[in-house]
């Protein structure tokens, strides 16, 4: 019974709950609403809820180990001699990659994707018991969820009476789900975390967090064979780290000032007409996908920059610093803007008037006046641009070198923690190697320095807003 | 005459004032202009960019066809016989059919140049060909004239993007090629045509052949499943955290949080995706399923914190007045709040996932960079998306690819510009001042 058909079945289940529920309040209410506690209604959500929510529950949880349990099984089956890849072994002495891989195998083959390697006897017996124990857990399930909606039913059903307090009954259980929705925002955080930690401490026992955030040298490609030349595998961080400050001070470069000037315009200086076409077409950069800067970057800025150095006698790379650098800045450019604006926007005209009591022209005013004020929401702003900068990904991807080299040369190419992380796990990720690792250590660094920037630039943005308030 | 000195005092000071006031105002002007050189140099950026994309891009809208005379030789085609569709899709040899009536009709010099003259046709010739033959069996024996797809290096050749003049040997085109193509031209048996192949398949290693409906599909399925999981969660933690949560330490975490997953770098969702959906739950790679997961935790703080804010805006009037009627606090809420708040929320979350749909470096990580050539047809069938096929057609060396590119971007720009201008209209429409 597929999982589609078993969901539509309980769905049909719970809206004939809902309205058995809601006829049986209507009678007994005979005529008279006023002798039920709740509307008719409530008591047939309240009835839907059992029926529903605790078939649900069971699902969810029985699908989540369901894979496990029949495959444990299955590997119980086997005979105690297997065969993987032509080598005949005793089964408990098998190797954990191997033992996955004829799992794999014999999933796969069960539910006709592609199998690795031959199709061996050991392997059809297998799908088989897969195949059966498969369609028994689910017909298990199907029975299960059938018994507890059927039992929902039937307390809830027998529960309806004048004095029962539906509605306050079924506020209750949506509140509950408003709760644990509102929760998966920190889900998701301790997942990150944990994830990132997991992985990163795995890569740790293998190389030392020291070598690794103070090494001078980068080239994640371990050797195959032992006597391979150039590939011994090293892993210090330092020129990526580098690397990407590299390209983030030159997104700055193009973004604080050209950001700040348009935002001091528009603010100070634009009509209303001007501002309200201006600000949408500044925030349209903000909209292109990162993937179509970086296309452009490649295509069309790095090979300009490249032949306009050649013109003057410099040697570019093609995959420059400078020219990922632009583009980054300019994606940058409304995210700068639009946050300077709101905050140039709160300094209160009052000390702008006085400025201009003074005798003070608009330019004095704001450069005296009104960007003191606004300092420290505008470091602000700028920080959390920083951190957006650095975790930018596609730019430097396609635009960025892959070669880490510790440079502070923008005609150079450089590589970034995002491209590292990138080239590193595309593919086919082998979850043993220190290069795949070293992803996930490199992301921990990076989500850890992103969260301090946004900590410290939300903090200060916040608490300067309050200041005028 | 007591107050000469001040006088005197006072006009120097003015002396001083006017002398320095030339300087002030040139000082203002050219704070003015650098506001304006700032906002020009945006606005010539992105004209610049779009310039860019559009006139690289739209050639990928057309495509050059070459028209051909062949000979649906029997003996090629159908060996025994038999005409059937099976037999002659599993036995016909359709490409031999098209080298025999192309040698005879230009004559190439040996095995070098014939392999030139076949080069000009797309391997997907062949496949047009079979198709002919098995919706009309009759014609098996006789000479037809089919319009057949040029190969990409032809097709850039009347686009013009490769010179003629360039040296033969740095020229995709050779000079025999050149001289056949012109001989066709010549004969009308070239043609430009709308390339609707390119919104109706998959992708391809042939540039000609390659397609971007796959990747809209993908995409179609990937937003889907954000849009199922993102929004009934973020809609129901907004309305939490925004009317009912007390204001405690938990709420407190909760709401710092939030703002903090929305400032966190998109590429860590990805290795989040990684390491908990593919390595622990071990959901099938590639998939749309996990794509729309993991995009829809990325866009879970945007829709929350555009919720919270159309929730706010709500006046307080409104629901006292439902309190002051019985309403209970749900009830105040589902029945009057939320209708209110609806037109802000749905607004926050079109903007949410048009993010989505242009995000890239996550799916990267879940390896929904693979080669696919067929559209998928479900949400756990392996595919790829329009960012995503842009990154990998970006990095393909061949020429073709380039127009490809740019014409994926188009498509995909013309997708978000909808997205949000459905969400600023939807926003004036619904725009209300309390």
């Amino acid at each position: 019974m597929s999982y589609g058909a078993i969901l539509a079945v309980l769905l049909a289940l719970t809206v004939i709950g809902f309205y058995l529920g809601r006829g049986r309040a209507r009678a007994l209410a005979a005529g008279s609403r006023t002798r039920l506690h709740s509307l008719p209604g409530y008591y047939g959500a309240h009835v839907a809820i059992w029926i529903a929510l605790p078939a649900l529950i069971l699902f969810v949880f029985w699908i989540s180990f369901q894979s496990a349990i029949v495959e444990g099984i299955v590997w119980n089956g086997l005979p105690d001699k297997v065969t993987v890849q032509g080598e005949t072994g005793q089964k408990e002495a098998l190797a954990p990659e191997r033992k996955r891989l004829l799992i794999d195998n014999i999933a796969n083959y069960a539910t006709g994707d592609i199998v690795s390697g031959e199709i061996t006897p050991l392997v059809k017996q297998g799908a088989a018991r897969f195949l059966r124990l498969q369609a028994l857990s689910s017909w298990i399930m199907a029975a299960a969820m059938a018994i507890l909606a059927a039992l929902g039913l039937l307390a809830a059903y027998r529960s309806v009476s004048p004095a029962m307090r539906a509605r306050n009954r079924v506020e209750r259980a949506i509140l509950i789900l408003l709760m644990v929705a509102s929760t998966v925002a920190i889900l998701t955080t301790v997942g990150i975390v944990l994830s990132l930690l997991f992985e990163a401490m795995a890569f740790f026992t293998k190389i030392s967090p020291v070598d690794f955030l103070f090494g001078l040298e980068w080239s994640p490609q371990t050797a195959i064979r032992e006597d391979q030349v150039g590939a011994s595998g090293a892993f210090g961080a330092i020129p990526v780290f580098a690397g990407t400050m590299l390209i983030t001070v030159i997104a700055m470069i193009v973004a604080v000032p050209v950001g700040l000037f348009a935002a001091i315009y528009l603010s100070e200086y634009a009509s209303r007409r001007l501002r309200a076409t201006v600000k949408p077409v500044l925030e349209v950069l903000a909209g292109i996908p990162t993937v179509v800067y970086g296309f452009f970057a490649a295509l069309t800025v790095a090979p300009m920059i490249r032949d306009a150095g050649a013109v003057v006698g410099l040697t570019v790379a093609s995959e420059s610093a400078l020219a990922a650098g632009l583009i980054m800045g300019i994606m940058i450019i409304p995210f700068v803007s639009s946050l300077s604006d709101d905050i140039i926007n709160a300094v209160p005209q009052s000390l702008r008037d006085g400025s201009y009591g003074l005798g003070a022209t608009r330019s004095e005013t704001i450069r005296q006046v009104v960007l003191p004020a606004a300092l420290p929401g505008i470091v602000g702003a700028v920080l959390l641009a920083v951190s957006r900068a650095i975790g930018e990904t596609m730019i430097v991807v396609m635009a960025a070198g892959l070669s880490a080299k510790l440079t502070v040369n923008p005609f150079d190419a450089v590589t970034t923690v995002t491209v590292q992380i990138v080239t590193n796990l595309t593919g086919d990720p082998e979850f043993d190697s220190p290069k795949t690792l070293s992803a996930f250590a490199l992301g921990l660094v990076l989500f850890l320095v992103t969260l301090c920037l946004n900590v410290i630039a939300l903090r200060v943005v916040q608490k300067y807003r309050e200041k005028y308030d | 005459m007591t107050d000469a000195p001040s006088t005197v005092l006072i006009s120097g000071q003015r002396e001083r004032v006017r002398r320095g006031l030339d300087r002030r105002l040139r000082a203002e002007r050219r704070f003015r202009i650098y506001g304006v050189v700032a906002i020009l140099l945006a606005i010539l950026m992105l004209l610049f960019l779009a310039g860019t994309i559009v006139s690289k891009g739209y050639p990928a809208f057309y495509q050059t066809w070459i028209e051909v005379d062949v000979l649906l030789d029997e003996d090629l085609i159908a060996p025994d016989g038999k005409t059937d569709p099976e037999t002659l899709r599993e036995d016909g040899d359709f490409r031999g059919a098209l080298i025999e009536s192309l040698v005879a009709r230009y004559k190439p010099a040996g095995r070098e140049q014939e392999n030139l003259l076949v080069a000009m046709f797309s391997t997907d010739a062949e496949r047009t060909l079979q198709n002919f033959t098995i919706a009309n069996p009759d014609r098996i024996g006789g000479t037809i004239s089919i319009w057949v797809k040029a190969s990409s290096d032809i097709d850039q050749l009347t686009k013009g993007a490769i010179g003629r003049n360039a040296p033969e040997s740095g020229r995709k085109v050779k000079d025999l090629q050149l001289r056949w193509y012109d001989r066709m031209e010549k004969d009308g048996r070239i043609e430009t045509r709308f390339n609707s192949g390119f919104f109706a398949t998959g992708d391809s290693r042939e540039p000609e052949q390659a397609g971007i409906w796959g990747a809209i599909v993908g995409s179609f399925l990937t937003m889907l499943v954000t849009l199922i999981l993102a929004f009934p969660v973020g809609l129901a933690a907004a309305v939490y955290l925004e009317e009912f949560a007390p204001k405690n330490r938990l709420t407190d975490l909760i709401e710092v949080n939030i703002n903090n997953l929305a400032a966190v770098p998109s590429i860590v969702f990805g290795l989040l995706g990684l390491a908990v959906f593919l390595n622990f739950f071990e959901l099938p790679r590639s998939a749309p399923l996990v794509g729309g997961m993991v995009l829809a935790l990325m866009t879970l703080p945007t829709i929350i914190i555009s919720g919270r804010a159309s929730l706010l805006a709500v006046p307080p009037s409104v629901r006292e007045a439902a309190f002051g009627l019985g309403a209970s606090r749900m009830q105040v809420v589902s029945h009057h709040v939320l209708p209110l708040a609806m037109p802000g929320i749905l607004t926050g979350t079109i903007i949410g996932m048009a993010r989505a749909l242009g995000e890239t470096a996550p799916l990267l990580m879940i390896g929904m960079v693979a080669f696919i050539v067929d559209i998928p047809g479900g949400p756990a069938d392996a595919s790829t998306v329009m960012p995503v096929q842009i990154y990998l057609w970006a990095d393909s060396p061949e020429r073709g690819f380039v127009e490809k590119t740019s014409g994926a971007v188009i498509v995909l720009l013309v997708f978000l510009v909808v997205m949000n201008a459905s969400a600023v209209y939807l926003r004036k429409k619904f725009e209300r001042r309390w």
